[in-house]
């Protein structure tokens, strides 16, 4: 009697967990699953257009039927690729950056996306295409992009200090300086001050970019990422280098005794994030429609706003309520020299190394940081 | 000497509660600074309200939570029942150290480990994608499992072990004396069990991270990934009142504990009184 109340509960046990496995969560009405960055699209927040929603609203009213959009989000490239290279999960959308977008259609993770589905796609400028990720224009549709540049506090800064990545390695301001907590971004600050290539094969390049950490070491305050938002904003920290849009976020909060300013170096770091269909995709027409939308006036005009980050889609850069709303000088700021935006790129954007050379690369950064 | 003790526990509460105070503080912050105070608002508990993201990930942190106390309550309750009925004593021991691994083992561990095993198991049955709310409610509640058997054990070791015989042996099925003897008595476990297993999985952030799967994220998850960009201070009221509930609730329980403890004490000094006269009336009796 006792071994068959157990045997019952062995089984039930194992078939809950089956049809867990199997059943839950997948019902038959139209679903879209979409992945992007935390905190990358306009959400309704702060008056702001609820993209999601409107989505969901519009579908069915130009196709008349009901649709429910999943929207899930992750931190970092290599989390989200992570997770779908173990094939855990299934989405039909993502916003991988330049260089992820490299590796998986280079691994086969995307799929060829079908351009007369999106029409809009006529938006986006030449400057904006056949770049190296995806030299054919098959695979992506750029979202963003962004410009790194060196954020200051005038209040603290001279002016007569200003003007290269040097301030970053200038003694008067030892403990004031915040460098990245990334071994490419912080490589990066020194290559652009020596006019080395940050994508350079040759370890000589990466030794003299190191010697140039190393004398920086002592004046850092902190290796930092996202806790640069924070310090810049309070003050405790005067100088960093970080995206020209996100030092708009950081103006908004900044306390009163703060004043930030920023400019570009002679030699910046490009960076864009593209809507792309990975090979998963369970419904790619519907991925396509969506990424149509996205492009289009409000939607693309709203998350440009929200993002801060420039707009490669000329229907926002042109709109005189886009620059409005933004403000001119953040204008200028965002999109300075935009129409020479692929020669730049094509310089300055981080590529994917290879192993051995990320390997190299690695080991020198954490030398940097045992000290 | 006396001030030093003193300081000592200003200090750590100091430690333990001023993260909690400026975050609250914070969270009326007019503006989104985390350095300047620079008025009185509610702003971002309005914002709060209209960020459905974040609302359908607080509904599912609460549903996910829930299930899983449940679930590994009812399971652990079992478990320690019949882990307390073993006679071999090497066998127990065996089971106690291998219901502790999950709690020794880091998170990551046992995240990656049945990201890992969910992968596998439903590849073998062809299925495109094998993570979703269900897997995560399992992770959950398997992490859960250790916590539960961990309060209810001691309880049935402390509890007579004539109890549920006397039960039996007045009539009492084994399914009545477990329900309405032994039940009763090791409650104080179960609900402590309960209360853990829903603070683990409510909190729980790395193994979620690796076992959830389309459209279900938890609360910790979508703050970490505002990183990228800033936690908003939205984030800052949610935290406030997620507090506030959990210390209303915590006093609620504390107080009706007072009560219970006071009940107790009652009914022992009535008993201990009756047990005086009973002697008494005996004596008096032999005397007689």
């Amino acid at each position: 009697m006792k071994k068959l109340i157990v045997l019952v509960l062995a089984a039930l046990l194992l078939l809950g967990s089956l049809a867990c496995l199997a059943g839950c969560g997948s019902s038959k009405t139209l679903t879209l699953n979409v992945y992007n960055w935390g905190e990358y699209i306009a959400d309704g927040s702060e008056d702001s257009f609820d993209t999601i929603k409107e989505f969901e609203k519009w579908y069915q009213a130009t196709y008349g039927e009901k649709i429910k959009v999943n929207y899930d989000t992750y931190a970092s490239n290599e989390d989200m690729y992570a997770k779908l290279s173990a094939g855990a999960v299934s989405y039909d959308v993502i916003v991988p950056s330049d260089y992820m977008v490299a590796r998986m259609r280079e691994e086969g993770m995307l799929l060829k996306i079908d351009f007369s589905n999106i029409p809009n796609y006529s938006y986006i400028e030449d400057t904006f295409k056949g770049l190296y990720y995806d030299p054919e224009d098959a695979y992506s549709v750029p979202y963003t992009y962004g410009v790194t540049g060196v954020i200051y506090n005038a209040n603290v800064v001279d002016e007569a200090d200003l003007g290269g990545w040097e301030l970053l390695w200038n003694d008067k301001y030892a403990g004031d300086i915040l460098q990245y907590n990334n071994s490419r971004d912080g490589f990066a600050t020194a290559q652009y001050m020596l006019g080395l290539s940050v994508n350079s094969t040759d370890k000589a390049d990466w030794d003299a970019a190191y010697a140039k950490l190393k004398e920086q070491a002592p004046l850092v305050k902190s290796y930092v990422m996202d806790e640069i938002f924070n310090m810049m904003e309070s003050g405790e920290a005067s100088i960093g280098s970080y995206y020209a849009g996100d030092y708009f976020t950081m103006i908004d909060a900044q306390a009163d005794n703060v004043d930030l300013q920023f400019y570009y170096p002679e030699r910046c770091n490009y960076f864009v994030d593209a809507m792309c269909i990975p090979s998963c995709c369970q419904n790619k027409e519907l991925a396509e429609i969506f990424i149509n939308y996205m492009l289009s006036e409000e939607p693309a005009i709203a998350n440009a706003e929200y993002i801060y980050y420039a707009s490669p889609n000329s229907v926002v850069y042109n709109s005189e309520t886009y620059v409005d709303d933004i403000g001119e000088d953040v204008y200028d700021i965002l999109y300075m020299d935009s129409e020479h935006f692929k020669e730049n790129y094509s310089e300055y954007a981080f590529r994917n190394m290879s192993p051995e050379m990320l390997d190299y690369v690695n080991t020198l950064w954490e030398n940097l940081k045992v000290g | 000497m006396k001030h030093a003790s003193k300081i000592y526990t200003a200090l750590v509460m100091l430690f333990l509660f001023a993260p909690i105070a400026i975050l609250v503080v914070f969270s009326f912050n007019e503006a989104k600074s985390l350095s300047v105070f620079s008025g009185f608002s509610f702003h971002w508990y309005r914002e709060l309200l209209r960020d459905n993201e974040t609302l359908i990930s607080v509904r599912n942190t609460l549903l996910l939570a829930v299930s899983a106390a449940l679930i590994s309550t009812v399971m652990g309750t079992a478990a320690a029942v019949g882990m307390n009925s073993l006679r071999r004593k090497y066998l127990r021991a065996a089971l106690d150290s291998v219901t502790n691994i999950p709690m020794i083992n880091p998170d990551i561990i046992t995240g990656i480990s049945l990201m890992l095993m969910f992968v596998y198991v439903g590849r073998m049955f062809g299925m495109a994608t094998s993570l979703n709310f269900g897997t995560l409610l399992i992770a959950h509640a398997t992490f859960c499992l250790p916590y539960v058997i961990l309060q209810v054990l001691p309880k049935l070791q402390q509890m007579d072990k004539a109890l549920p015989e006397a039960a039996m042996d007045l009539g009492c099925t084994p399914l009545q004396a477990f329900l309405q003897v032994e039940v009763p008595e090791i409650m104080p476990g179960i609900i402590t069990g309960m209360i853990m297993a829903f603070t683990m999985s409510l909190d729980d952030f790395v193994i979620s991270y690796f076992t959830t799967g389309n459209g279900f994220q938890t609360l910790p998850i979508r703050i970490y990934n505002m990183t990228k960009k800033t936690v908003t201070p939205k984030m800052y009221a949610l935290a406030t009142i997620i507090f506030f509930v959990i210390l209303t609730m915590l006093l609620v329980t504390n107080l009706r504990g007072d009560e219970d403890s006071r009940e107790l004490k009652r009914r022992r000094r009535a008993a201990r009184a009756a047990a005086k006269t009973e002697k008494k009336l005996k004596k008096e009796g032999n005397e007689k």
